[in-house]
């Protein structure tokens, strides 16, 4: 009981009142130990609600709740920082999100580049960066990362017409399809899936009707406030338990069944969902989002010669090889198993990506105490 | 919210003035509504009856300590260069 209030919820009751329940339905389930329920969230809010709010500590044994691939940087592929890298050397200035500067590419990241002397600026918003644009002749290069809410950004200032200097090196990705691949994964553990609230308020949670109707999983949308995931946690067990696979909206308040159509129609306009590789998990198909012909002209992979093989005379770092981000992503590992999680792979010498981002599993857990149920802080000590 | 001017709204983030988009917005929106900022862009007004409980919760995570990643989060919302007029 004490955890639950000492944790800072402002209702307590309510918070005590769910993490009973999903107790209850979890003991209900009664599964043998060696079979827990296994459930993904697909979103970096929800990992670091569950982490700063010491959530695990209040999750019964028996329920596993898995950070799936929601962190849109650690996803970004290895030869798509090698492209932004590339660019860079050649002399071409690029603006991109603060997370993206320390992502690894092949031999460099983005940071490297620049202390090597490339022009790279880290820019809060795709506003910003058009807006820098404008203000010098020379080309600029938006690297977009970041999931459909994030990429609705950059499509609404394409639609506005950005200055001629500037263009778009998308690394944007598309979530639902990489569901798709997790649940067909051989051997997955997932029984079903919270899916991101601020996604879904562009999407709406139709999106994944589909889905459900393919794999027999169900789907719950959360927010990412502690009460949410619990509440989301609850039903999406609920419905786990009932074998009842259909999408359910924990998060009326933000989300409805059809979402933000204009934000779908400036995002459909603009970009269009292709096949690519998200870094560590698979081939996505749809699951990267490409310029249209229509909008070719703000595509930097069409604009410049982007010459890739420079960086391949230099052999990636021995550590990479270790590295189990993919695998933690994929929800078939956790940063407890990574040999280098804490020690040779740190926020301040990360060796994969899910260590850069303020979004990746081992970043949160790292951050949290390298564990993510530490009552002592949840119950709000100072560090 | 607090004026707006060709789709672009300026709003006040805890005593920071800020540009925001309204390219993607969900709703109709006018200076005194609050608007869920996604990277400069509102994607979402946020109802009446959320803004107590949302304050609140910035609020905390504002005071929350220098290593907490959500909180970092909002204070990277204040430290962001404001975007040029």
């Amino acid at each position: 009981m004490n955890d639950l209030e000492a944790m800072r919820f402002r209702d307590p009751v309510r918070a005590r009142a769910l993490a009973d329940a999903l107790t209850q339905l979890v003991r209900g389930a009664a599964r043998p130990p060696e079979r827990p329920l296994a459930v993904m969230h697909v979103c970096g809010s929800h990992e670091q609600a569950i982490a700063r709010f010491g959530l695990r500590a209040t999750f019964p044994e028996g329920l596993d709740v898995i950070m799936g691939p929601g962190c849109p940087v650690c996803v970004t592929d290895v030869p798509e920082v090698d492209e932004a890298v590339a660019l860079a050397r050649q002399g071409v200035r690029i603006a991109t999100y603060g997370d993206m500067l320390r992502v690894p590419g092949t031999s460099q990241s983005l940071a490297d580049a620049r202390a090597a002397g490339a022009t790279v600026d880290v820019v809060y918003s795709v506003t910003q960066a058009v807006e820098l644009a404008r203000t010098i002749d020379e080309e600029l290069v938006f690297f977009a990362s970041g999931f459909e809410t994030t990429a609705v950004a950059t499509a609404a200032v394409i639609l506005a017409g950005p200055p001629a200097n500037f263009s778009i090196l998308s690394a944007h990705k598309y979530i639902p399809p990489v569901m798709e691949i997790v649940a067909e994964m051989p051997g997955t553990r997932v029984e079903g899936f919270l899916a991101a609230g601020h996604a879904a308020t562009i999407t709406g949670w139709g999106v994944f009707t589909p889905f459900v109707a393919r794999h027999r999983v169900p789907v719950v949308v959360a927010g990412f406030e502690p009460l949410d995931v619990l509440a989301g946690l609850v039903r999406l067990v609920e419905l786990i338990v009932d074998g009842d696979a259909r999408v359910d909206n924990a998060y009326p308040r933000c989300v409805d069944e059809h979402g933000n159509r204009a934000a779908q129609a400036m995002l459909w306009q603009v970009f269009e969902p292709m096949g690519g590789r998200w870094r560590g998990i698979a081939h996505v198909p749809n699951g990267n989002l490409r310029l249209r012909d229509a909008h070719a002209r703000w595509d930097a992979r069409r604009r410049f010669k982007i010459d890739l093989a420079a960086l391949w005379d230099h052999a990636p770092p021995a550590l990479v090889q270790h590295c189990q981000c993919g695998d933690i992503m994929a929800g078939i590992s956790s940063p407890h198993a990574c040999s280098l999680f804490g020690t040779a792979c740190t926020p301040d010498a990360p060796v994969g990506a899910c260590m850069v981002s303020t979004e990746g599993t081992c970043r949160i857990w790292h951050q949290y105490g390298g564990r993510p149920d530490l009552r002592p802080r949840a119950a709000g000590a100072k560090p | 919210m607090i004026e707006i001017e060709d789709g672009v709204a300026t709003v006040d983030f805890f005593g920071v003035k800020r540009r925001v988009r309204l390219d993607v917005v969900d709703a109709p929106v006018a200076p005194g509504d609050y608007v869920l900022n996604h990277v400069g862009f509102a994607i979402r007004r946020i109802p009446a009856e959320e803004i107590a409980d949302t304050l609140a919760l910035y609020d905390e995570l504002l005071r929350s300590a220098s290593d907490d990643l959500l909180g970092n989060d909002v204070r990277g919302e204040l430290d962001a260069t404001e975007v040029p007029r």
